[in-house]
């Protein structure tokens, strides 16, 4: 392995056994499949992918709480099954939306506790605290019992945890979720100036949030369904598709209308439609400009009206339904059916 | 593995633990309840002694049951102390992941873990027993206690006690569901198989050889016999065996229980790993 990978994983899977009745043949669940990643050391690296997609799972095994059933990672250097006592005091983990840490103990107790599991010197470690509470506004809750914080102080006080211990590699697993916008902002903008102070640190997101993969992350892998899809720049995934004009257009109700029918239309790349309030929302993908006049005329015949058009630049959504067919909203729903 | 790390791991959770267990509600609180909780045990037994005796107290059984049910007290508290961390830090507190992947030793820190309760569990039986010889004649001679022998056998029985606690803990991490009831159950069983309130003769012969094999029979033997040797020698189940052989027992019974609960350890702890089941929430 490269002396600059922070990460790296070869042909990594994870399929769970499901228990059903006595009577039914016991099921597989693939959660992940042939994974191959490399992560360079000072990368702020995003998984991007819908619920279910496998992304949990990928951290769990990375960070040694979860086996693989086929594959090997390294971690820092180590090999994550062989060597999971050399991964584990250059790494820590958070995850999101949950209200995980001791309720009894006060913030700076729950902190300052994780800090010497980590063999962090009791005064470094209280010096820390208070620099990193300062940081998310919170220093004045430092010896607020963590029950008494609210979901979103909870949160933020986990995220500090992962921090606190300066860990070589950082696994960030949703840490927005449940968090309000001014919250979400003020622990992207953290995690910007976290990983600008060390250009060694290596930080690994999941996020099934587009604006946050493409506003954070150097790189970012696009996952679904246990497969990484597509691994680039937020920037060189959207221009793949730059050779596709994409358009928004709201129209009036469809009319029997069918994606299909648009999609039959010669140049017509990929259609989604979303119902808004007194229509439907498509969203066009074409190979050229000028088949909008064929969809037009298409709006036209069915007796659709068009109420808005907007010629757009792709956005990571484009990217992710290019590769699925789906948006990332429509696979989770799709999934949960 | 390392001093250090073993030593952090067992000092942060000692720490935890303790935080956790005196910090559940406010100190006066939390001291009657130390107080009335172990005397309310102990009251019931001797209100079904008494009932069932019709009152005699001199009896030799008395003591036998009295403090044969004080030091189960430690059974318990130390065994569930260590076992019931991993349901509390996986499903209450929701931090045993975040254990898993600190660079600690997850046996040692459950059995730190384990501290706070051998604490609280020291000072119900130290009230039970202080009842027993101050209001309930339990005939406790401070000058013929046999103290090398009591402070041996109690260290040996908590080391004892914290490693079943582990492979109790091994088991609860791979169970689902119910995993809060192990140790309590676990704790019912050792209750009748342990001599703890009658001697094993009392059991039929087919279930006699489960207290033979239980290193808590012999433990709460030699309690007893550190403390009114010749009142314990009385009763049948070890009568024949002296204190050095039962010593001896206890320390081979605990080296093999703790050889086996590393060894089921282990392998709960892979097991929990390949299924997943290190942050797995399932009751609260």
């Amino acid at each position: 392995m490269s002396k600059t990978l922070a990460i790296e994983t070869q042909d990594l899977g994870r399929i769970y056994k499901l228990r059903g009745s006595k009577k039914e043949m016991r099921k597989e669940l693939i959660a992940l499949q042939g994974v191959n990643l490399t992560v360079e050391r000072g990368e702020l690296f995003g998984l991007l992918g819908p619920n279910g997609a496998g992304k949990t799972t990928l951290i769990k095994i990375l960070t040694t709480l979860l086996s693989p059933t086929s594959g090997w990672a390294r971690v820092a250097g180590a090999d994550i099954q062989r060597e999971p006592h050399l991964a584990r005091p250059r790494i820590n983990m958070v995850s999101g939306g949950e209200s995980s840490g001791y309720g009894l103990l006060t913030v700076r107790e729950n902190l300052w506790m994780f800090s010497q599991f980590y063999g962090v010197p009791s005064n470094e470690a209280n010096e820390r605290i208070e620099a990193l509470l300062e940081m998310v506004g919170m220093k004045d809750r430092i010896h607020t019992k963590s029950s008494d914080l609210s979901t979103g102080l909870r949160q933020k006080m986990n995220i500090i945890r992962g921090f606190l211990t300066d860990p070589e590699v950082l696994f960030l697993d949703e840490p927005t979720l449940g968090l309000d916008v001014g919250a979400s902002r003020d622990v992207r903008k953290f995690i910007i100036e976290w990983l600008k102070a060390d250009k060694e640190r290596t930080l690994l997101l999941t996020t099934h949030y587009m604006v946050e993969a493409d506003e954070l992350c150097d790189r970012v892998a696009i996952i679904n369904k246990g497969r990484v899809l597509a691994c680039d720049t937020p920037a060189a995934l959207k221009q793949k598709l730059q050779k596709d004009a994409l358009f928004v257009i709201d129209t009036s109700p469809l009319n029997g209308l069918t994606p299909q029918m648009v999609q039959d239309q010669v140049g017509v790349q990929k259609v989604t439609v979303t119902d808004i309030e007194g229509g439907a929302r498509l969203q066009v993908s074409l190979v050229e400009d000028a088949a909008l006049a064929r969809v037009i005329n298409l709006f036209t015949q069915k007796d659709v009206q068009v109420m808005n058009l907007t010629k757009r630049e792709p956005t990571l959504e484009d990217v992710f339904v290019d590769l699925v067919g789906r948006s990332m909203a429509e696979e989770e729903s799709h999934e949960s059916s | 593995m390392q001093i250090s790390t073993s030593w952090r791991s067992f000092r942060m959770a000692a720490w935890l633990g303790w935080m956790i267990e005196s910090n559940w509600t406010d100190p006066f609180l939390f001291a009657v309840y130390s107080i009335i909780k172990p005397l309310s045990g102990a009251a019931i037994l001797v209100i079904m002694y008494g009932v069932i005796t019709k009152g005699n107290y001199d009896s030799n059984l008395f003591p036998y049951i009295y403090l044969g049910n004080a030091f189960y007290i430690y059974v318990a508290a130390v065994m569930t102390g260590v076992s019931w961390a991993v349901v509390d830090d996986r499903e209450h507190y929701k931090t045993l992941k975040y254990m898993y992947i600190a660079p600690i030793y997850i046996p040692i820190y459950l059995l730190g873990r384990g501290i706070a309760r051998f604490i609280t569990g020291s000072i119900a039986v130290f009230i039970t027993l202080a009842a027993g010889i101050l209001f309930l004649n339990v005939n406790v001679q401070l000058a013929e206690v046999n103290w090398i022998l009591f402070i041996v056998s109690l260290i040996l029985g908590i080391l004892m006690l914290a490693m079943l606690g582990l492979l109790l803990a091994g088991v609860t991490l791979i169970t689902a569901r119910h995993e809060g009831f192990l140790g309590e159950a676990t704790a019912g069983a050792l209750y009748i198989f342990s001599g703890a309130v009658f001697p094993l003769s009392v059991l039929p012969d087919w279930l006699r050889p489960i207290g033979y094999w239980m290193p808590t029979t012999y433990w709460l033997e030699l309690m007893r016999r550190s403390l009114i040797g010749n009142v314990a020698n009385a009763y049948p189940t070890l009568a024949s065996l002296g204190n050095l052989q039962i010593l001896g027992i206890l320390l081979g019974l605990s080296i093999l229980f703790g050889t086996l609960s590393i060894f089921v350890f282990r392998i709960c702890d892979r097991i929990a790993r390949e299924r997943g089941m290190i942050d797995m929430t399932t009751n609260y």
